[in-house]
């Protein structure tokens, strides 16, 4: 079982996992990350600066798609009851969750290991894009190599056989 | 075939999309590029830096080598940034 959704509307995060949990309720191990939106910039772009909006945009369709082979490689990789994708596109404000990846499986072990490949493959690979709002005007997030390099990472770690 | 541009690509570019019939010569995502670079100021702007392109044929991430001969859709963004 598997539910991936690509929504402008806000989710709230807490129903979403309360939620799954509920629908996985013989799993007995359950692994989520929330990533929201801060209110500040981070290092290597005018650190500290406040950023008052942030607008997504991603590639309909293709953006879907990716996330569900990420989900499908995750599935590959380790024994997974279920697992759930929410990403958000359109304008977004501080506070608010961007993305929500929860993992449910037998055992910890599994459902963490398979919410942190799908949390740093999503980052390199699903066609979405961060632009910041700031007082001296929009501009759009770049990429970080150390994103790439940490999805690298498990490339060295073979799909279970 | 459709192109599709995204983030500021298609900001520089000024058109979210468009239809284009490239020539046979044009035999791969790198040719298409310097093709597409000669449409415009806005166009040639977008692809002046082409280490920072990535590219997508047919909703698949691919390298600059591919070659789209079959291709319906090709895309141009900057390397993503969601999560």
């Amino acid at each position: 079982m598997s539910g991936i959704r690509v929504q402008r509307e806000p989710f709230d995060p807490g129903a979403e996992i309360n939620g799954f949990c509920a629908r996985n309720a013989t799993s007995g191990g359950i692994a989520n990350f929330i990533g929201q939106m801060r209110d500040f910039r981070g290092p290597s772009r005018g650190e500290g600066e406040a950023v008052a909006t942030m607008t997504l945009e991603h590639y309909p369709g293709m953006a879907e798609r990716e996330l569900a082979d990420l989900v499908k490689d995750a599935k590959g990789r380790w024994t997974l009851d279920d697992v759930l994708v929410i990403h958000r596109v359109g304008l977004l404000t501080p506070g608010e969750a961007i993305v929500l990846v929860a993992t449910a499986s037998a055992h910890r072990g599994d459902a963490l290991a398979a919410c942190a490949f799908l949390m740093d493959w999503l980052k390199t690979k699903a066609p979405i894009w961060k632009k910041e709002a700031t007082a001296g005007g929009a501009t759009w997030v770049e990429a970080r190599e150390s994103d790439e390099a940490q999805a690298a990472k498990w490339t060295a770690i073979a799909p279970k056989g | 075939m459709t192109v599709l541009y995204f983030a500021w690509v298609k900001e520089k570019v000024g058109l979210s999309s468009e239809s284009v019939s490239p020539p046979a010569t044009v035999a791969t995502v790198a040719d298409l590029m310097d093709w597409l670079a000669a449409r415009g100021a806005g166009h040639a702007g977008a692809f002046a830096d082409r280490k920072l392109i990535k590219a997508a044929v047919d909703q698949v991430h691919v390298p600059h080598s591919t070659k789209i001969a079959d291709a319906r859709e090709v895309a141009f963004f900057p390397p993503v940034t969601g999560g």
